[in-house]
């Protein structure tokens, strides 16, 4: 057992640290989180130039073989800037789904577009009656000819404005809710029939209701077998919430040492506020929330590395349940302790708060975990 | 000891409940039970309804405009309009400077000032938090230096609430800088068109224009608008945060919001079922339920020692305290109702470039930025880590 990282992965830790500190200063993220676009295409390629959109494919499909570890560790480090770049979206989210269930044609076609750079993705889950029910699905995909004809309205696809390629999932059989039937194609973001509706979220990231009216896709965009996508989804999620569980490790660290400082500049009453002992316990709290979660954060990327069975199942639901509810409070106090700093937008620690927030959601909040912890 | 209501209380409670439903308009409501930030034209539409029923300023003294209701009476009120999602008055005019004004005041402000409030013809901001002098009020450097009539205002003022839509601003300067902190602090009324004062607005959170930054410099302000005495500022401006704390508490307003959580947990789908079927989250709801209940409770216990004049010491910031640890409960259960359409902050708003209208439900707008928002609810007013020092010092005598 080691929680040490190799000589390779501190490589991989450094640049991505230096690349956030070059790149993302709070005013720059700030500025860059209200254009149109929401994040920078030019970042974009200096991290497909660093190799790490493909560290985490395999080397057979163009990757660097890099496992969860070394997602778990971007993670950490882009956490920390609260970088905007829809990597989740694109590389732990559309194409993993592509490099877990895709047939050959498909890796080939997409994976190293990924790698490149040159290729967005997103992947359309949630329905407005879904919740976090990842089987809880009600858009169709039902058979025409060589191909398949979707219908459905899928809701807060992270990055679906800005995809070239969005994956949907469909019930080509089956009753809602059943994990059976359930299928997952590739949809061009050009499509017709696809009503996108892009808007920004609290997090300064953005967003899409998309909407799919007779969209007809050929037979080529459903990726893996028809009906059996069930599984794919929760191994292809779970992994996701790995990484969102160590971005938000890496955001708890920025927020706690930004209110830190705070905490011994700010002055009142004579003294520097953090001479206050209530509020030395508060830190001492959001130190403690935020030590916590990086044990969960770790602990869940190198269980995701030995395998994937129920015990990995329900140690992402623990991880997520612990970062929800430390990411809340950690994220609430430090705006709290900023006093009516923490109020403004044009000042770094809302910022935390906000992403911090809208991680206890993402992939199901706080309670959806509990409950899944319980009954795995 | 007795609840109950006499006969002439529940036909008053009627007499509101009728005077709210035919007379609150449509838009007013629903900004207010979604959270929304007011809109100064519809705000002081409202206001002037009230003002022509004469159910303003219940709280003041009858000579000068209040109802002379009993406390019970004033609960009712309250309680019908939180109810009604009636927006209360803006409180800088009607209970923050009035009372001070009615208190401390000259008859000359009184006779000026108090009739503008009343018919919203002034929209007063309060300038007491500088850039160094929050918690610590106190050492508040803004400087007020006579010249013959007038006072020479230099300094800044900073998180100024709606301050962008107010004419004039009550203000705490520095008269005496030789002296201990709280001995040398005036409270002036300051036009906020005089020559030198600028404003800077700051965007919050929820990316709304509710603060400010104001700046004085050589602002002339005539020595006839001080309130009371120089150098007494202090007295006048803690009696005013001992009210301010009291109307923070929003009882009324947080039972509309329990009410509209448990309408968006009868409409929430979540497997297959809604999610009032979920124990979880309506354990949650109930929890804050009872809390807003007891604190309910405790306003009205208190109210009553007020009826049988005893006089309050830290009370107030037990009411703001829970009151304010309440709203947050609420907004943040509020967001969570909404699953991942929380996310989505501006539901409704289309802006070019950045949001096209999505397909979520109606109810889905206002509670994030409300949720955001709020967490100034436990920094403002006082903070919550202040009032605690104000109770473990005043009432436990820690
Ligand atoms: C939305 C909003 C609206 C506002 N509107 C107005 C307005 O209209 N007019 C106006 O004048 N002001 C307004 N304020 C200012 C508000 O009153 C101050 O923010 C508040 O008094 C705290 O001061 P500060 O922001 O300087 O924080 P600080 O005083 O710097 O406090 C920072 C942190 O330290 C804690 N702290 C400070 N001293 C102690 C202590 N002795 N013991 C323990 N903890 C302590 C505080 O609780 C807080 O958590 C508003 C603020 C907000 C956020």
């Amino acid at each position: 057992m080691d929680f040490e990282l190799s000589e390779e992965q501190v490589l991989l830790k450094d640049s991505i640290d230096r690349f956030v500190k070059d790149n993302y200063g709070p005013e720059d993220r700030i500025k860059l989180s209200q254009t149109e676009l929401g994040f920078s295409r030019d970042h974009w390629k200096t991290m497909a130039e660093l190799g790490w959109l493909g560290m985490a494919f395999s080397e057979e499909a163009g990757g660097f073989g890099g496992g969860a570890v070394e997602t778990m560790i971007m993670m950490e480090s882009m956490g920390r800037g609260l970088v905007l770049e829809p990597f989740v979206s694109t590389v732990l989210l559309g194409g993993a789904l592509v490099a877990e269930a895709g047939n050959a044609d498909q890796i080939e076609a997409i994976i190293p577009e990924i790698i490149e750079g040159n290729l967005m993705m997103s992947f359309g889950y949630a329905e407005a009656q879904s919740r976090f029910n990842l089987n809880d699905v009600e858009t169709t995909a039902s058979k025409s000819g060589d191909g398949y004809i979707l219908n459905g309205t899928k809701a807060v696809v992270y990055h679906g404005g800005t995809a070239d390629k969005i994956v949907i999932s469909a019930r080509t059989s089956g009753a809602s809710r059943d994990a059976d039937g359930i299928s997952l194609f590739i949809v061009d973001s050009n499509a017709a029939g696809l009503d996108i509706r892009s808007y920004a979220t609290v997090d300064g990231q953005r967003a899409a209701d998309v909407r799919l009216e007779n969209v007809t896709v050929p037979a080529s965009a459903l990726i893996g077998a028809e009906g059996v996508a069930s599984p794919v989804i929760e191994k292809v999620i779970d992994g996701a919430i790995g990484a969102i569980c160590a971005e938000a490790v890496g955001a708890m660290a920025a927020a706690n040492e930004i209110t830190n400082e705070y905490l011994k500049t700010r002055k009142q009453f004579g003294t520097a506020i953090g001479k206050f002992q209530v509020l030395q316990h508060r830190m001492v709290d959001m130190y403690m929330e935020a030590e916590q979660s990086k044990s969960m954060s770790d602990m869940v990327a190198m269980k995701l590395d030995l395998g994937y069975a129920d015990d990995t199942r329900k140690a992402v639901s623990a991880a997520k349940a612990q970062i929800g509810k430390s990411a809340k409070f950690v994220g609430q106090q430090s705006v709290q302790l900023h006093g009516g700093m923490g109020m403004t937008d044009e000042y770094s620690i809302g910022h935390f708060f906000k992403r911090l927030t809208t991680i206890e959601m993402l992939f199901g909040n706080t309670d959806f975990h509990l409950n899944r912890f319980s009954n795995l | 000891m007795d609840l109950s209501f006499t006969d002439e209380e529940v036909a008053f409670q009627s007499e509101v409940r009728e005077f709210l439903e035919a007379n609150l308009s449509a838009d007013v409501k629903d900004r207010y039970s979604r959270g929304i930030h007011f809109s100064k034209e519809a705000q002081e539409r409202w206001q002037r309804v009230l003002n022509d029923k004469g159910w303003l300023a219940p709280n003041w003294p009858v000579e000068y405009g209040g109802t002379g209701w009993t406390a019970t009476q004033k609960y009712i009120f309250a309680q019908e309009m939180g109810r009604a999602s009636a927006p209360p008055p803006m409180p800088f005019g009607v209970s923050m400077v009035a009372p001070v004004i009615y208190t401390f005041g000259n008859q000359e402000q009184k006779d000026y000032y108090l009739p503008r409030i009343l018919k919203s013809e002034d929209w007063w901001c309060q300038g007491y938090s500088e850039p160094g002098s929050g918690s610590d009020l106190a050492s508040l450097k803004t400087k007020a230096v006579r010249d013959g009539d007038d006072y020479i205002v230099n300094g800044q003022k900073i998180w100024t609430s709606h301050a962008q839509h107010a004419n004039l601003i009550f203000c705490l300067v520095r008269t005496d800088g030789d002296v201990k902190a709280q001995e040398g602090i005036s409270f002036l009324l300051i036009d906020m068109n005089t020559p030198g004062i600028t404003l800077k607005p700051i965007i919050g959170l929820d990316k709304e224009h509710t603060l400010n930054e104001v700046f004085f410099d050589d602002v002339r302000v005539p020595i006839s608008n001080r309130i009371g005495e120089e150098n007494k500022g202090w007295t006048y401006a803690k009696f005013l945060l001992g009210n301010e704390r009291t109307s923070i508490a929003r009882i009324a307003q947080s039972k509309l919001r329990c009410e509209h959580l448990r309408e968006v947990a009868a409409a929430e789908r979540v497997n297959g079922g809604l999610l009032q079927d979920d124990i979880d989250f309506m354990r949650k709801l109930n929890q804050i339920e009872v809390d807003l209940m007891a604190l309910e409770y405790t306003e009205l216990r208190m109210l009553s020692k007020i009826e049988h004049g005893e006089t309050l010491t830290a009370e107030p910031s037990l009411l703001k305290i829970k009151g304010s640890e309440i709203q947050q409960r609420l907004t943040e259960l509020l967001v969570e109702s909404l699953g991942m359409y929380g996310a989505a902050y501006e539901a409704l708003e289309v802006r070019e470039g950045r949001n096209d209208q999505n397909f979520a439900p109606d109810y889905a707008h206002g509670p994030m930025a409300e949720h955001l928002y709020l967490r100034a609810a436990t920094i403002y007013g006082g903070s919550n880590e202040i009032q605690r020092n104000i109770i473990s010092k005043m009432v436990l005598g820690l």
